[in-house]
């Protein structure tokens, strides 16, 4: 299995070890529940090294990536990042990320640790038919470049104190505390450079540093030194689940694949249907006009029951009751103190207050589909 | 390392036995509920249920994941805990006391030779 340049600050801080797509990385190092809580009341670290990053420059980055992903990179300023997707020609998924736009011609993208290969196979293919190539630069520094999450209400009490602007890169800013939500800026930072977006995957306040990966150790201890009077504590990847799961932000291999697009996954916003051609439009744009055979929908177990868990068939109700769908993520949510659930069903059952069944262990339990997200943070 | 009560008896799949008559309490030990972190739900068997030693009859779910737990005695259910369902923390809080799971009625006390005792069971979690 692959290792971040954390694996002995994870075994040092007794983080349990599993297998995640290929690399061994901790699940949690107290509890699921108790590194949930604290990112929600708190603050909470986590290590995202195994993500991708792959850099794109040069005259004709923006055209390209334009039309390799969905979301319109013309919206953004340098220093600024979106939400969006790669999809194949079909209009299925082939990754979903966060496109930075770090200078003028100089791109960032953030990729899922499971869909590396995938993804720069995919993009090296879609440069490789791109008329204006010899003004592109595509370069995959995963292996070189370690990444940590710091997410929660008090992360802004302590993250100036971490890193001391002002920024020399990106986004001008005094301090990192006052980068605004999707703002990436860089700073210098033990000798080097890194970079700090005010982004995450938890629904919190947050910010994720991206570093060369000989640096990630430092940035690690010094966030989990500043961050303790505070609260901070290291957390692993299943409360890194349990909060997605809450915020409802598609897991890849879950929400997403290469068979679901993009419009059944109630991604619309982040398909910029008016920017021009791009790779799947055609189906996406039909989906978007004359709607799609299923719907992904967020259910709440409506009685006391076991959680629902991927896999597990959604069943409607009523005389005729029958298996509709299926789901794709679930957890007991720490937040809610009920089991939720991620799932597609057909449009028609689609509607909050529908009321379904979730098949576990052979019996049906009842759910109801409510609004997404499960859980906002307070404002 | 993890409680292991010296007036019980264990099986290898971390369930525990606490004998009173011909009646078997049994709960999952100190261990299991570790590893398992946060419980979040306990389903548990129909009281009257016939089982035989082996069976599965009861699920632990935590957050991550569910857990199948055996009957380590054939016989017949007399008793499910009703706090646990209500409650499942207790599982991780008192896996030895109020976090039992059901009670059997024992059918063949010959099976309680098979099980282990204090001792062994220390060596298999220790090795684990």
């Amino acid at each position: 299995m692959k290792h971040t340049p954390l694996f002995a600050a994870h075994q040092k801080l007794g983080g349990k070890l599993i297998e995640f797509g290929g690399w061994e990385m901790p699940v949690h190092y107290t509890s699921i529940m108790d590194e949930h809580q604290a990112v929600r009341k708190a603050a909470g670290l986590f290590d995202i090294s195994h993500m991708g990053e792959v850099l794109i420059s040069g005259p004709g980055a923006e055209a390209f990536l334009n039309q390799t992903l969905t979301n319109d990179l013309r919206k953004l300023a340098p220093g600024q990042g979106q939400y969006t997707l790669v999809c194949n020609e079909r209009g299925g998924v082939v990754d979903d990320l966060y496109a930075y736009r770090l200078a003028d011609q100089e791109y960032l993208l953030i990729i899922n640790a499971s869909r590396i290969e995938a993804d720069t196979g995919w993009l090296d293919r879609q440069l490789a038919s791109f008329s204006r190539r010899s003004e592109v630069k595509l370069e995959n520094v995963s292996d070189a470049t370690g990444a940590v999450a710091v997410q929660g209400p008090r992360v802004a009490e302590f993250i100036n104190q971490c890193f001391p602007g002002p920024s020399n890169g990106g986004t001008t800013v005094p301090r990192v505390g006052d980068l605004k939500k999707n703002q990436i800026a860089r700073f210098p930072w033990g000798g080097g450079d890194i970079w700090i977006s005010r982004t995450g995957y938890t629904g919190e306040d947050g910010f994720e540093v991206v570093a060369p990966g000989q640096m990630v150790e430092a940035v690690w201890n010094q966030l989990l030194a500043d961050g303790k009077p505070c609260g901070l504590k290291p957390a692993g990847l299943g409360a890194r689940d349990t909060l997605r799961t809450e915020a409802c932000y598609p897991l890849y291999g879950h929400e997403l694949d290469e068979n679901t697009t993009p419009i059944e996954a109630g991604l619309s916003f982040f398909v910029a249907f008016d920017k021009g051609d791009f790779v799947g439009r055609p189906i996406l744009a039909a989906q978007k006009a004359g709607g799609t055979d299923r719907k992904l929908v967020a259910l709440k177990m409506a009685e006391k029951s076991a959680p629902p868990r991927p896999g597990y068939a959604i069943w409607s109700t009523g005389p005729g009751a029958t298996a509709i769908g299926a789901v794709v993520s679930g957890t007991q949510s720490p937040t809610l103190g009920a089991g939720i659930g991620l799932g597609y069903v057909p449009p028609a059952f689609a509607k909050a207050g529908t009321l379904l069944e979730i098949e576990i262990r052979g019996r049906r339990a009842a759910a109801v589909v409510v609004p997404k997200p499960f859980y906002r943070k307070p404002d | 390392m993890a409680n292991v009560p010296l007036d019980l008896k264990y099986a290898k799949s971390h369930e525990w036995v606490r004998i009173n008559g011909d009646v078997a309490t049994v709960g999952i030990t100190d261990h299991a509920q570790h590893e398992l972190t946060d419980v979040v739900f306990v389903e548990l068997p129909e009281v009257g249920r016939k089982i035989k030693a082996g069976d599965t009859c009861a699920v632990v779910e935590s957050v991550k994941t569910a857990s199948d737990i055996y009957s380590p005695l054939s016989g017949e259910i007399t008793e499910a805990n009703a706090d646990v369902v209500a409650d499942p923390a207790l599982v991780n809080s008192e896996p030895y006391e109020n976090g039992w799971f059901f009670r059997i009625k024992i059918a063949n006390p010959d099976e309680l030779k098979a099980l282990l005792g204090p001792e062994q069971y220390k060596t298999q979690i220790s090795g684990a």
